[in-house]
């Protein structure tokens, strides 16, 4: 399980690189990168999301 | 090629060139520092996470001149509608504040930054931040390369989503109970309400644990935003698009930009500095713990974070200790008092939609800032309590909870 973001609704605010617990979100120009082995899985972004691009994915 | 070329050791680096960053950035260069300013973004002031919104008071304190390029509204009040659609305003003669043209106001500070002497390099991102001796190595990245830049201090303005104080060990995260998740669409073609106020809609068919904005730009242009509880299930947009197809005059609007970001309304961070580091803006969580606004801390924050700055090069003290001044210096200027209205925000988050509809009827504009402000006198209280919110035994046992800190300060008085 990992966050995931769709880049078709994204709109590269970093309100989830602030929520992310152990900083496993970097936004870089128009890219989300998560860093999978980091992400624990606790759903703050898909929380803070304005938009819901933000999943938790099998 | 490139004419301001990153070089090898700057006296101060600020990461983030939005107000706070700007604003340090121009008290900095006026000493003659040697001070750089990274930004990762291709654009200064733009996108904007901000409804632009800037009160008069904030122009007076911090000697800011409003000028016709970037102040494209003037504000003479605001109004604030209940849930059943009732409302209440406050309308002046005279100006109270500004809406902003960010994009202008902000390259406008960057100007002034680069008149005084200051660096300004776009699209290159922090990547590293590690400490060596008594200095900072920052891994900056553009244009396909990573470069090393050392430097004594680092002031973090990098908003919301820093992560340079993170990587120097100062936890900047926000707390998701209180940061409100934000949304706005910069409208035109709309109409049907007033142009010279700021527009407040409450009610949690509306916005659950927040508010919907207008704020007027000229020309039937508006900034129509969003912010509610991070811990809602359905999302910002969700609301914001919601509401704005049952408005007539916005239903068939334009939209022009659209906008996002979290807002840290939880209060100041309690630590702003840590060894060669100090944090100013957004990324210090300074933001108004009521209504979410930040431009003005922001300036106010970075002009602070630059005197401390100063001091800390002319004394070449850049411990964690040595720079402890700062935050000390801005509880004492700025976040205590605002910390006030922090409480202010948990009364709201508390009242129902029938709370709202009960207290637009009875209370006044005056009061209402007021409470906000934590400003209410014992004659207020007393008035308060005995005239207008003995009907509403729920409304009373809210207020008690946010007036016992105070209460209890007083010596026990019970209302």
């Amino acid at each position: 399980m990992t966050a995931k973001n769709n880049g078709s609704k994204c709109l590269y605010c970093g309100a989830c690189v602030g929520v992310c617990p152990v900083q496993a979100i970097i936004l870089k120009d128009t890219r989300i990168i998560i860093d999978k082995k980091k992400c624990i899985n606790c759903g703050a972004c898909v929380n803070i999301c304005p938009v819901g691009a933000m999943k938790i994915e099998k | 090629m490139r004419f301001v070329k990153l070089e090898k050791k700057y006296d101060v680096v600020i990461v983030g060139a939005g107000p706070a960053g700007l604003a340090a950035a121009i008290e900095i260069a006026k000493e003659k520092i040697n001070v750089l300013v990274l930004d990762r973004k291709q654009e200064i002031g733009c996108p904007k996470r901000c409804a632009e919104g800037l009160g008069l008071g904030w122009f007076n304190r911090l000697n800011l001149k409003p000028k016709k390029d970037w102040c494209v509204q003037t504000i003479h009040g605001a109004a604030l509608y209940a849930p059943n659609g009732k409302g209440f305003q406050m309308k002046r003669t005279e100006t109270m504040g500004y809406v902003l043209e960010r994009k202008i106001f902000e390259k406008e500070l960057a100007r002034e930054a680069v008149n005084a002497g200051a660096k300004i390099l776009l699209k290159h991102q922090v990547v590293g931040a590690i400490r060596n001796k008594n200095e900072v190595v920052l891994k900056v990245e553009a244009d396909d390369e990573t470069r090393e830049v050392r430097t004594p201090l680092v002031i973090a303005c990098d908003g919301v989503d820093s992560l340079t104080a993170k990587m120097l060990g100062l936890n900047t995260k926000l707390d998701l109970r209180e940061t409100d998740s934000g949304y706005q669409y910069e409208m035109t073609g709309i109409s049907g309400y007033d142009e010279h106020l700021l527009h407040l809609y409450f009610g949690t068919d509306v916005a659950p644990r927040g508010y919907i904005w207008i704020f007027p730009k000229r020309n039937h242009t508006a900034n129509v935003g969003i912010g509610i509880g991070a811990y809602e299930e359905k999302t910002a947009k969700y609301y914001l698009d919601k509401w704005i197809a049952q408005q007539e005059g916005l239903k068939n609007g334009s939209i022009i930009e659209v906008n996002a970001g979290a807002i840290p309304v939880g209060g100041f961070l309690d630590k702003m500095q840590a060894a060669n580091l100090i944090v100013a803006g957004d990324a210090g969580h300074m933001v108004d713990p009521i209504h979410g606004g930040g431009i003005g801390i922001a300036l106010e924050g970075g002009r602070l974070a630059a005197k401390h700055a100063i001091k800390a090069i002319q004394s070449k003290k850049y411990s964690e200790k040595d720079l402890e001044p700062y935050t000390q210096d801005w509880y004492d200027t700025r976040g205590n008092e605002l910390m006030k209205r922090l409480k202010g925000r948990h009364l709201l988050e508390q009242l129902s939609d029938g709370d709202f509809n009960y207290l637009a009827g009875s209370i006044t504009m005056e009061e209402a800032l007021k409470i906000g402000n934590g400003a209410l006198t014992k004659k207020d209280k007393l008035l308060l309590f005995s005239k207008k919110l003995v009907t509403r035994p729920g409304l009373v046992k809210i207020f008690m909870k946010y007036m016992k800190d105070e209460v209890q300060k007083e010596g026990g008085v019970k209302l």
